[in-house]
């Protein structure tokens, strides 16, 4: 009897502790364990798997700094958000390769160092594609590739109408194409221009090819391009079904051979050689002739800011790894599609492979969508901006009006 | 022995430290150690709720009263603005699209998949051969990941190569531009919704079907019911409360449905099809700047309307039960 009346309390302690020491377990966990010699890197590549060329490219520069790498990869959206929470709990890993327009919105977190607090020089980067990591005169990364958007077309399709394609050099000479090729009985263009970024990402070449600038949506230039696009859906020079193509939609369009023209980037280089048919390339015209500034695509690689700065010595031999000119030329061959952002980068990797040529001129020519110090503002206006084109694509609005109704959103945005 | 006893009984009761250690049990407050043991039981549970329902949600009203830019949520210093996020989306050019379209793709989801999943339940439930077989092939929407059947769905409406569209036009129809006109991608995302969630309603009222005693009706055939008057006069009254709470789950489940919408359409074009959990999604993680106080803010909207809907049922409920 004397020992039964102390065991309920004693249960319940145990209960009790136990509960707690659960719950403090899970918290622990969470907390992050680096070593010296352990450096972590993150990047949007899941689908280069551990034992791919990317990944022993990434541990070989570890070793040749004298560490070991532990590579995580997830997609891009997935990646931004981590980042964000890693840099609030403070286990940001040392090295992020992140997309370009995400880069000035961790930059305006303070979570990122800057290249110079790492002692890495910029200055040989071209200075365009360089403007996506640069807030305030300061570089918060470096681009370790880049690449953009051009026309890729259909020989046989183009020969079957008898379409030159040297004759296409502004918008007019790129819609009597569409209907020439559209009067021989085949599809003409196919592009994205679903409600997301990639919406943006797609129409800014016209935006930008017609003179008109992101801080004015409604300006007429801006209605100019989008009246471009909703022409060629009106007269069924482009299918409706670009309103939710996604880039990669729209290339499995292109591939089915039906189609003359897909607008699509630099990563498509490969699988268009491996086409059933005879592909080609045009540059993005502007309204009146020129190459249209197509925006800028790629990642950069950045580094967080760390609580033990000791860190940041070998940080910048990993990123000096990959930012050589041979570096740039490898993980250029690596993907297959990244141009090097230094014109040093660009003549090796042209060295190697001549046939990218049009693509390191639509590079030099290619802007960054954060540049012209939009920097986080750019998010606000990209999403007024692919809202307006679904507007006026699928006929909710007239171009106009749905742009005015874009430039009203984003100035209600930005505050 | 004894001493151990001793310490541990002095420390159980304060009040009886220092008496003889004859019979100390007895003279504790009644009750106080098994209110401990309860207490100690409870304590994974408490612990449990605190960490998965009441953190996340004191969490979401955190994000909803402070202005959370992605700067201050990393640096943690965001201002507090009180209701200001809730004016913000009350006051914006979405909320009315977005609350008339939730409004309607809820009801015309629940009242379709309920419809659809109580015919099927009552056929099935007359167990011919093969009945259990088919039963099980209606699951199948169920038991698809989602991203594969919206992606389907989305493939099969598209407005240039879709089935949907093949077949409308091989019967003379024009080409419907389901998922990119604002006049019918409402209805598309509906039409896929209602097809993802009728094997719910088909498993639940199956099984409440079988919960109804055989000779209820077999008094009704005596009587000369006709198959009509029986499903009208005894399945559907007997079924009520198992309906109730079919309707109840349907509804929060549809309420805050985002996967399906944000596969096939994103809410667009425009707003056509926003509802109110796509657009708080959209806020904080389909741009490339996450806005997370908004976002919370019709979180919390969502979460009331739940609440709302869930008293009425537990109303509902008693006032049946009552009579």
């Amino acid at each position: 009897m004397k020992y039964r009346s102390p065991r309920p309390l004693a249960r319940s302690a145990a209960a009790g502790v136990a509960a707690v020491s659960l719950v403090l377990a899970g918290a622990c966990s969470s907390g992050d364990d680096t070593d010296a010699d352990t450096f972590t890197w993150w990047d949007p590549y899941p689908q280069h798997a551990a034992d791919s060329a990317w990944a022993e490219r990434v541990n070989a520069c570890g070793e040749a700094a004298g560490v070991t790498i532990d590579r995580t990869a997830s997609d891009t959206t997935d990646l931004t958000n981590r980042a964000l929470l890693a840099a609030q709990e403070g286990t940001s890993p040392d090295v992020i390769l992140l997309d370009n327009p995400a880069v000035s919105t961790l930059a305006d977190t303070e979570m990122l160092t800057t290249m110079d607090e790492l002692g890495l020089d910029v200055s040989g980067v071209d200075e365009n594609l360089l403007a996506a990591g640069v807030v305030d005169d300061q570089a918060y990364g470096i681009p370790i590739g880049a690449n953009t958007l051009a026309i890729y077309y259909n020989a046989d399709v183009l020969d079957a109408a008898g379409v030159d394609p040297a004759s296409i050099v502004d918008w007019d000479s790129l819609t009597a194409a569409l209907a020439q090729v559209t009067a021989s009985g085949d599809k003409g263009i196919t592009f994205a221009a679903i409600g997301t970024e990639e919406g943006s990402f797609q129409f800014l070449p016209w935006f930008w090819g017609a003179g008109a600038d992101l801080r004015e949506l409604d300006s007429p230039q801006a209605q100019a391009a989008l009246e471009l696009w909703t022409g060629w859906l009106d007269a069924g020079y482009a299918p409706n079904s670009v309103l939710t193509n996604s880039q990669n939609t729209t290339w499995e369009e292109f591939l089915t051979g039906e189609f003359a023209f897909a607008v699509n980037g630099t990563w498509q280089v490969n699988s268009a050689a491996e086409a059933d048919f005879a592909t080609g390339l045009v540059q993005i015209p502007g309204q009146d002739g020129g190459i249209a500034p197509a925006p800028t695509g790629g990642e950069f690689i950045i580094a967080p800011a760390q609580a033990d700065t000791d860190r940041y010595d070998v940080t910048r031999q990993i990123v000096e790894c990959m930012t050589t000119p041979e570096g740039f030329v490898e993980t250029a061959t690596t993907f297959a599609y990244y141009v090097p952002p230094t014109a040093e980068g660009q003549d090796a990797l042209l060295a190697a492979e001549p046939d990218l040529e049009p693509w390191v001129a639509a590079v030099r020519e290619a802007k960054g969508r954060t540049s012209d110090n939009l920097g986080t503002d750019y998010p606000k206006i990209s999403e007024a901006l692919w809202t307006a084109v679904q507007n006026a694509l699928s006929g909710s609005a007239s171009p106009a009006d749905a742009l005015a109704q874009a430039q009203a959103d984003a100035e209600a945005a930005l505050g | 022995m004894t001493t151990t006893s001793v310490t541990q009984t002095g420390r159980a009761s304060d009040g009886a430290a220092g008496r003889v250690p004859a019979a100390p049990a007895r003279r504790r407050p009644p009750g106080a150690a098994s209110t401990w043991t309860a207490v100690g039981f409870a304590a994974p549970l408490l612990a449990y709720l605190a960490v998965f329902y009441a953190y996340p949600l004191w969490r979401n009203i955190d994000l909803s009263v402070h202005d959370y830019t992605v700067r201050a949520f990393v640096l943690g210093n965001p201002d507090f603005v009180g209701i200001e996020k809730y004016l913000e989306v009350f006051s914006s050019n979405a909320f009315p699209t977005a609350l008339a379209n939730t409004a309607l793709f809820t009801i015309v989801s629940i009242a379709f998949q309920y419809a659809i999943g109580l015919g099927l339940a009552v056929f099935f439930h007359a167990n011919f051969r093969l009945s259990n077989l088919l039963r099980a092939l209606f699951l199948v929407p169920w038991l698809l990941p989602l991203i594969v059947s919206a992606s389907t769905w989305a493939w099969m409406l598209n407005s240039d190569h879709g089935i949907v569209n093949s077949v409308v036009q091989a019967f003379g129809g024009e080409q419907i531009n389901w998922l990119t006109s604002p006049d019918t991608a409402l209805t598309s995302v509906i039409i896929a919704n209602i097809w993802l969630g009728i094997p719910f309603n088909l498993v639940i009222l199956h099984a409440g079907l079988q919960q109804i005693p055989a000779e209820v009706y077999e008094a009704a055939s005596l009587d000369g019911a006709s198959a009509w008057q029986q499903f009208w006069r005894i399945t559907f009254p007997l079924l009520r409360p198992v309906s109730g709470i079919t309707l109840l789950l349907g509804f929060i489940y549809t309420l805050k449905v985002v996967d399906v919408i944000w596969i096939m359409t994103t809410g667009g074009p425009g707003n056509a099809s926003l509802t109110l959990a796509v657009w708080s999604y959209r806020e904080a993680f389909g741009t490339g700047q996450p806005d997370f106080s908004p976002a919370a803010a019709i979180g919390n909207l969502l979460i009331v309307i739940a609440l709302v809907f869930g008293f009425v049922h537990v109303r509902m409920q008693r006032s049946w039960e009552k009579s």
